[in-house]
């Protein structure tokens, strides 16, 4: 099995941006559940990090908008935003054109994706990737889930998408780890940002964790928008993560989530979690 | 009104050094020059752009994810940052366009009514 990792976690801005500004007892244990994350995804010795993101209008515009995309280069920059606002430096990071090749092409055979061969990150990969590679020496492989500029792609579509990269990845002979990252209830960057719908995610996290196809592929657009925020919508790179942990004989991953705790200065409910493969 | 055309130009200077320092050395004249590729702008728009005036381009419609970045770029701290869309809601009325207006989004208290919370004082986050 190629796929020797997958997990969640959290990518909100002030994770990083506004870090002086949180309670530090629950920004540190937070901090905590990233490093040890780091550490479980290193212990598997994978090739290559694939990160499947939310962008926010980093590369993609709605002149041309792909509902999937995945990065095709050796190497990526970022952040887009200014490092001293977002707490991170600007860096290079690491890519593997061959291994994203590979990957887009068994993905493709299963579902529609564009490719991209420039791709600038902006803090919904560099939050995580600042905890999970400090060092940016692990390459990376972005992928993007349109998740902001709407018609958004239905989830039945985002579920095959994410069994696509679980085939694609196992086809492969590369140690591939995932890791989705996006946002459950949230506001962000609107007048509303720090609104936490706590019941909401704990809801949909106990639906991840038990991989329930189902129940995560029951909400509507509408209804998270009211329940959970236009960032709710982010929950596509979860659900993707989830079907990833699909068997191919059909068996859900069981998940553990790690931390949750709402922290409203980052405007997100921080969330930590990962799949123990069947 | 262009809310596309406004948020492209966003867009472009968010992601853009280039676009940036065009932006930094003469606002009208770096959005006239995009303008002239075929972007159209009302007054209004290109004034909200110029000044920069956060809370009307909210009204009109910007996704935060944009406007974020845009305020960030103007030194604007947070919890300036979010007061200045609450301010734009209550001088200009409801957001106008895009995705806050598609589901009926009403603003602030409307939208704390909608989840059963008593609305949020300013500033608290």
């Amino acid at each position: 099995m190629a796929l020797v990792y997958a997990g969640i976690c959290s990518h909100a801005p002030g994770i990083t941006g506004r870090a002086d500004q949180a309670d530090p007892a629950v920004r540190d244990s937070f901090y905590a559940a990233f490093d040890q994350m780091r550490l479980d995804i290193e212990a598997t010795k994978p090739d290559v990090l694939v990160v499947i993101a939310a962008e926010h209008f980093a590369n993609f515009f709605m002149n041309n908008m792909p509902s999937y995309a995945i990065g095709m280069a050796d190497s990526y920059t970022g952040p887009i935003e200014d490092p001293g606002w977002l707490g991170i430096d600007k860096v290079k990071v690491p890519g593997d054109r061959t291994i994203s090749e590979q990957l887009i092409r068994h993905v493709m055979t299963q579902s529609d994706v564009s490719y991209a061969e420039e791709w600038k990150f902006d803090h919904g990969i560099m939050v995580p990737l600042h905890f999970l590679t400090p060092r940016y020496d692990l390459p990376v492989v972005p992928v993007n889930i349109n998740c902001q500029g709407p018609p958004l792609s239905p989830l039945s579509r985002t579920w095959q998408f994410g069994q696509s990269l679980r085939d694609a990845a196992d086809a492969m002979p590369e140690r591939i780890a995932l890791v989705g990252t996006g946002g459950l209830s949230h506001w962000p960057a609107t007048p509303d940002s720090g609104k936490i719908n706590v019941e909401w995610d704990q809801r949909f996290l106990k639906q991840w964790c038990s991989g329930d196809k189902e129940s995560l592929l029951a909400h509507s657009d509408e209804a998270t928008y009211l329940d959970a925020g236009q960032g709710g919508f982010e929950l596509r790179t979860l659900i993707a993560v989830a079907a990833a942990g699909v068997s191919s004989t059909g068996v859900p991953a069981q998940g553990t989530v790690h931390f949750y705790e709402p922290i409203p200065i980052f405007s997100v409910g921080c969330t930590i979690a990962s799949l123990k493969f069947a | 009104m262009s809310l596309y055309y406004v948020q492209k130009y966003l867009f472009e200077l968010n992601r853009s050094e280039q676009v940036q320092s065009a932006y930094e050395h003469d606002r009208q004249a770096a959005i006239a020059a995009f303008a002239n590729q075929g972007a159209t702008f009302t007054d209004r728009e290109v004034q909200a752009l110029v000044q920069p005036d956060v809370g009307l381009l909210f009204h009109l419609g910007v996704n935060g994810q944009i406007l974020m970045h845009f305020a960030a770029f103007h030194q604007i701290e947070w919890q300036d940052y979010l007061q200045q869309m609450r301010d734009g809601i209550a001088e200009h009325g409801p957001v106008q366009e895009g995705v806050y207006a598609v589901t009926g989004y009403e603003g602030t208290d409307a939208h704390a009514a909608d989840l059963g919370h008593e609305p949020r004082s300013e500033g608290t986050h």
